[in-house]
Parts: structure tokens; C-alpha cells; sequence
């Protein structure tokens, strides 16, 4: 069964068509890459999925439940996790503290033990402290754990954002533009951060990026977006031979 | 994680952490325990020093802590500017006046003395206020709910005029409501001393039980989840936090804070207060507090309440000193207008210079003397 299936969505702001009836799979401990030119979509793709726009057409199951209409904050508690294209950290706050809020849906103390700070709250946020702890070995971040994240250098402040969302245990990631911007090795780094939580996490992910390399390298399979239609779908070597993709997107560089 | 049980704090090394419950204890670090140790001590010494018109004073300073607290945690932590609290001091000022006033008396009363019913219950009939205006926070943001709650002021300003049955009617006003603990009158002197020393004892438990609970707030996944609604809302809600409870929990919590702060403000300054107190100038005071001492800190909401209250007596004697400057509020310029504008300066400054304020004062102090004789 997959994890999350879209059926024919369709997204547009007023004029703007920004998605055109696309439809797409993701199953277990898969690694979907999304790809296309600037404004194709890919990222209004995310902000369906996670609650942040409603498109006027379609629908999409995660976890074999409908989620189209549903509050973000349902569907993060649900167990979908995503970063940003333009990093979103809670800046003031360290590190260690926006991997604790990625925890925010796993706590189940209330009001008044928060005030106490007794026996359940207590408990929880020691447990959860674990938990963050071993994601801030497993993305090597021990070094930053308290500073304030809008000290950060970029490429960190990406990895942190990464941090965030697997501090929620999620069932999906989503990645837009993990590697945007930042340098050789912390691509390479960030590769690899992408590769073991598929493999050793064993989470599945949608991947969005402009980095073609990376994307082929790592992808199970490759979704390719144009003006917000569905151009192709299917593994890297299938997607790379297909005129239609070189013609819309690898052919113009 | 092999360590997350053990206790121990090694000798020589301080700061040293163990254990993750060590790490994520309330007070963090030994200086800060000593240092909060201390100030509670020092604080409680101060009532047995100090004269009763002083720790009328201080008394009044501490319970304008506990306010600054709870406008704190909507503004400074959560990120909703409320320029509203007066009316939530207002709300409740009046329910513990009411229901601890007289039955026979002139005002509404019903006669439950004990402090124990009428604190809490000020606490939750505010924050039930609170709650009902929460809604507008989820639909305006930044100035314009500033302006939606400077409208509450405004209204209750004019609801309190009226209502004379409430609240005395303007320019008589009414008894605050009485401290009555099984029998005992705080507000009369007792076992502990005079009027003024068992209520500055009193506020003094009071504020440690609210700063304490705040702290522990703050530090929950409550607190963090207003920082995340402050910073970032989209991805707050994104992470899971769920946007319109969190704001309406952040101004529940604030108002209960307001409505205990306002309960005893009066009872501790003078027993007696006016429809006119709760105005915008108080909203404003608070603000000040908040701004002064440090937002989205515990220490500092005290820190600034302190300052604030303790520079009103300083203005007071302005007219003594500065002849043209007038005592009397219909007059121009009063020292009420030179408090604002004082108000408004202090903000600017601290904005400009030190936009941690007094906390961040703290800080710089703190770092100096730690990396002394080095400049960094
Ligand atoms: N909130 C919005 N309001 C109006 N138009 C929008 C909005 N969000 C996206 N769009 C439009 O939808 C289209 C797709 O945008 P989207 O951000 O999804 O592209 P993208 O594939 O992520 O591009 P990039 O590679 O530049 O990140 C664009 O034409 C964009 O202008
Ligand atoms: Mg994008």
C-alpha cells in the first residue's frame, strides 16, 4: 500500500494555474524526486500537501486517510514533516529548542502539569530530550545545540530545519530545495543525511530540487513538473531518455 | 544517554552537566539557584527592615509583577501585542472586590472573604475574558490587534463609569476586596507583623508561585509552541502546533495572570480604588514593564515591574521640585502626563540601545565579569 497517493490535483490562485491535474505515488521507504523549472509547482505541491493551500480539484490520502480540507496542524500529527525552501526556524530559539518543538505533537501533558512541571510533563520532556538527542548526533549538530538558530551559518541552519522534521518521527518527509545554495561538501553531507534516513529510518521522502546530479543520484524515482502539468514519471534512466522532459526542462540548459 | 540517570555534579566542574534532567532542570546552573535563593531571602529580610510606607510600595511592586508576567507571556512570548491588560487587571480587580465586598455594604458584595476562593476565582473570570477576545487574535495580527485591544480598554473604561452599583461610580469607587485567610485578616495587623508586612508577605509567596509557574511554562512544549506562533506562524501550525488554541491559551493564561494581579493590586495599595484606575496609561505601564525589563523573560517582566512602580513616587515629587509641573490631574502639564511621556522615552531608549532591557543589562554585567580581566 502506499503512503501517500494524489489523484489529479489542481491548484490556482486566481488566474495562476499553479498545479494541473497531477498525480503521483509514494510508497514505502521510497525516495520521489519532484523536479522542473522555476514556478512549475513543485513547491505549491508541498503546501497541499502539509494544509497550507487547499486545491479546488483532486484528492490525497496519506496513510490511506483523505487530507484534502484538513488543518496543518492535523496532518503534522498525522505524521507528515516537510522543510522549507527558504529555511522557516523559530530564529530565536536554540537549536535544541526547534528540534523539541518538532516533538510538539508526542507530548500528551496538559496546561496545568506544564505549570507544575510534575511527574508527567516532567517525564515526557526528558523523553523527548532523548529522542532530540539522538537526532542532533545523528545530523552531527552537537556543536550548535545552544545557539540561537538565526546565529547559525545557512548550510547548518538547513540541517537543522531537517532536524525539525525528523524530530517528529514522521510517517512522509518532504524536502524542498535541501541543498539550495549551500557548497560541495555540504551537499555532499546533506546527500548522505538523505540517504540514511531512507535506508536506516527507513522514511519515506519527497524530494524537491534543482540540482540534477543530486537528484538522479539519489531518486527511486523522478516526477518532472512543467507550468503544473505532469510532464513524466518514473525511474531516473526512464525519465532522462524521455523527449518530453528534455524537451521542457533538461533541454533548455 | 548511558549517563541520563546519574545525579552527580562533578566537584571543580560546575557546569558540568549529567544528566539531561540536570540539564533541563529551573534553575540550570548552581549561581542561579544561589542567586534565586538569595533574592527570596533577601526579599523576605526586607520586611522586617523596611518601613510599612516602603513595603506598601514594594507590595505594590510585586503584584505589578505578577501582571507583567502574565502580559508577558501573550506579548513577549506568544507574540500578540496586547495593549488590553487594564481591562483584564479591571475584571479582575472587580470579581474579588465583589465577591469578597460587604452584602450590607453600598457596592455589590457577597461576602466570601477567604483569599483562597476570591484569587482564584478573579484568575478565571479574567482569563474566561480572556478567552472570549482570543478569537480576535486569530483573525488580527500585529498593529491592528493592538488597536482591537486598546478598544477593550475603552469599553471597560465606560462599562465601569456606569455601572455604579460595581464599581462605586466615578471619583468614589470602592473597598478592594478583603484578605481573610480561615479567619485571619491579612489587611490587620497580626501574627506576622503589621498590615503592610503580612501583604508584602503574602504578594511576596504569591509572585514565587507565578514566576515559578511561568518559568515552568515557558519551558514546556506550551512555551515553545508560543515562541514557534510568534516567530513563524505557517510553520508552527506546519510543526503541529494548532495556531487559534495556542493564542487563545496564551491570552487565557495571560488574562488569569492579569486578573490575580488585579485582585490584589488594590487590597495591598491603599484597600480602596476607583472606577477611573483601569485606563490606557495603565495598559501602557505594563507595556513599559514588559519592554523595560525584558520580553519573553520571567526575571525581567519583575525586574521591569519593579522599576516602573518604584519611579512613580520619584515623579510624584516632580511638582515639588519643578513648580511649573502640576499635581493635579486636570491641570497641563501634570505629572501624569510627564509619566507617559517618561514611559514612552524609557521604551524608545531601551529599544534603541538594549531591546533585551533590564535582563539584557543583566546579561552584559554577567559576561563582563565572567571573561574579566579579558574584553571577550
Ligand atoms: N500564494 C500564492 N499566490 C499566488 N500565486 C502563487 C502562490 N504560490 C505560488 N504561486 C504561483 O504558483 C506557481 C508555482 O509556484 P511554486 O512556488 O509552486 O513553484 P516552484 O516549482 O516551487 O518554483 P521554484 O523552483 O522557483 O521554487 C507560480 O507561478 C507562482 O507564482
Ligand atoms: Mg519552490
Amino acid at each position: 500500500m502506499s503512503v501517500l497517493s494524489v489523484r489529479d490535483v489542481g491548484l490556482s490562485f486566481a488566474g495562476v494555474t499553479a498545479i494541473d491535474g497531477v498525480s503521483f505515488d509514494v510508497g514505502p521507504a521510497e525516495l520521489l524526486a519532484v523536479i522542473g523549472p522555476n514556478g512549475a509547482g513543485k513547491t505549491s505541491i508541498f503546501n497541499v500537501l502539509s494544509g497550507v493551500y487547499r486545491p479546488q480539484r483532486g484528492s490525497v490520502r496519506f496513510l490511506g486517510q483523505p487530507i484534502l480540507g484538513l488543518r496543518p496542524h492535523r496532518i503534522a500529527a498525522m505524521g507528515l514533516a516537510r522543510t522549507f525552501q527558504n529555511v522557516e526556524l523559530f530564529h530565536n530559539l536554540t537549536v535544541l529548542d526547534n528540534l523539541m518543538l518538532g516533538r510538539h505533537c508526542h507530548f500528551r501533558y496538559g496546561t496545568p502539569a506544564a505549570l507544575l512541571w510534575l511527574g508527567r510533563a516532567r517525564r515526557e520532556e526528558l523523553a523527548a530530550r532523548a529522542k532530540v538527542e539522538d537526532i542532533i548526533d545523528f545530523l552531527e549538530l552537537a556543536a550548535w545545540r545552544r545557539h540561537p538558530v538565526r546565529l547559525l551559518p545557512y548550510g547548518i541552519q538547513k540541517r537543522v530545519e531537517l532536524g525539525r522534521a525528523l524530530a517528529m518521527e514522521p510517517r512522509l518527509l518532504l524536502l524542498d530545495e535541501p541543498v539550495a545554495g549551500m557548497n560541495l561538501e555540504e551537499t555532499e553531507d546533506m546527500a548522505r543525511f538523505v540517504l540514511d534516513i531512507r535506508d536506516e529510518l527507513g522514511i519515506p521522502l519527497v524530494l524537491v530540487d534543482h540540482d540534477m546530479g543530486l537528484v538522479m543520484d539519489l531518486a527511486d524515482r523522478v516526477l518532472v513538473l512543467d507550468f503544473g502539468r505532469q510532464v513524466a514519471l518514473g525511474t531516473p534512466a526512464q525519465v532522462q531518455r524521455d523527449p518530453k522532459v528534455i524537451e521542457a526542462y533538461l533541454g533548455e540548459t | 544517554m548511558t549517563h541520563t540517570d546519574r545525579k552527580v555534579r562533578i566537584w571543580g566542574r560546575p557546569l558540568l552537566y549529567t544528566s539531561y534532567a540536570q540539564d533541563m532542570a529551573l534553575f540550570d546552573t548552581r549561581a542561579k539557584k544561589l542567586w534565586c535563593g538569595g533574592l527570596v531571602l533577601f526579599a523576605l529580610a526586607l520586611s522586617q527592615v523596611l518601613v510599612d510606607h516602603t513595603l506598601e510600595l514594594l507590595a505594590t511592586a510585586l503584584v505589578a509583577a505578577i501582571g507583567a508576567i502574565g502580559l508577558n507571556l501573550v506579548t513577549g512570548y506568544a507574540g500578540q501585542v496586547s495593549l488590553g491588560h487594564a481591562f483584564f487587571l479591571a475584571i479582575g480587580a472587580y470579581t474579588a472586590a465583589a465577591l469578597s465586598g460587604d452584602p450590607a455594604g453600598r457596592t455589590l458584595g457577597f461576602g466570601v472573604t477567604n483569599l483562597l476562593i476570591w484569587l482564584p476565582a478573579a484568575g478565571l473570570v479574567a482569563a474566561l475574558a480572556g478567552v472570549l477576545v482570543a478569537p480576535l487574535a486569530t483573525r488580527l495580527r500585529g498593529l491592528y490587534l493592538a488597536i482591537v485591544t486598546l478598544g477593550l480598554v475603552f469599553l471597560g473604561e465606560h462599562v465601569f463609569k456606569e455601572w455604579d452599583d460595581l464599581t462605586g461610580g466615578p471619583g468614589v469607587g470602592r473597598p478592594a476586596a478583603a484578605p481573610e485567610l480561615f479567619g485571619w485578616r491579612l489587611d490587620r495587623p497580626g501574627p506576622l507583623g503589621s498590615r503592610e508586612q503580612q501583604l508584602y508577605l503574602l504578594v511576596l509567596v504569591v509572585l514565587v508561585v507565578f514566576a515559578v509557574g511561568a518559568r515552568n511554562l515557558a519551558r514546556s512544549r506550551i512555551g515553545r509552541g508560543f515562541a514557534a506562533i510568534r516567530d513563524r506562524d505557517i510553520a508552527a501550525e506546519v510543526m503541529g502546533v494548532p495556531l487559534t488554541r495556542y493564542k487563545v491559551l496564551a491570552f487565557g493564561v495571560s488574562s488569569f495572570y492579569a486578573g490575580c494581579a488585579g485582585a490584589l493590586l488594590y487590597t495591598v495599595s491603599g484597600g480602596y480604588f476607583e472606577a477611573g484606575s483601569f485606563s490606557l496609561l495603565l495598559s501602557v505601564q505594563y507595556i513599559a514593564m514588559v519592554l523595560i525589563g525584558g520580553v519573553a523573560t520571567v526575571s525581567g517582566s519583575i525586574a521591569g515591574a519593579l522599576f516602573i512602580t518604584l519611579l512613580s513616587p520619584v515623579t510624584r515629587e516632580l511638582p515639588a521640585l519643578l513648580p511649573f509641573i502640576s499635581g493635579d490631574s486636570t491641570q497641563t502639564p501634570n505629572v501624569f502626563q510627564v509619566e507617559t511621556v517618561l514611559y514612552g522615552l524609557l521604551i524608545i531608549v531601551f529599544l534603541v540601545f538594549e531591546p533585551r532591557g533590564l535582563f539584557g543589562l543583566w546579561l552584559r554585567v554577567r559576561t563582563y565579569w565572567k571573561s574579566w580581566p579579558f574584553s571577550y
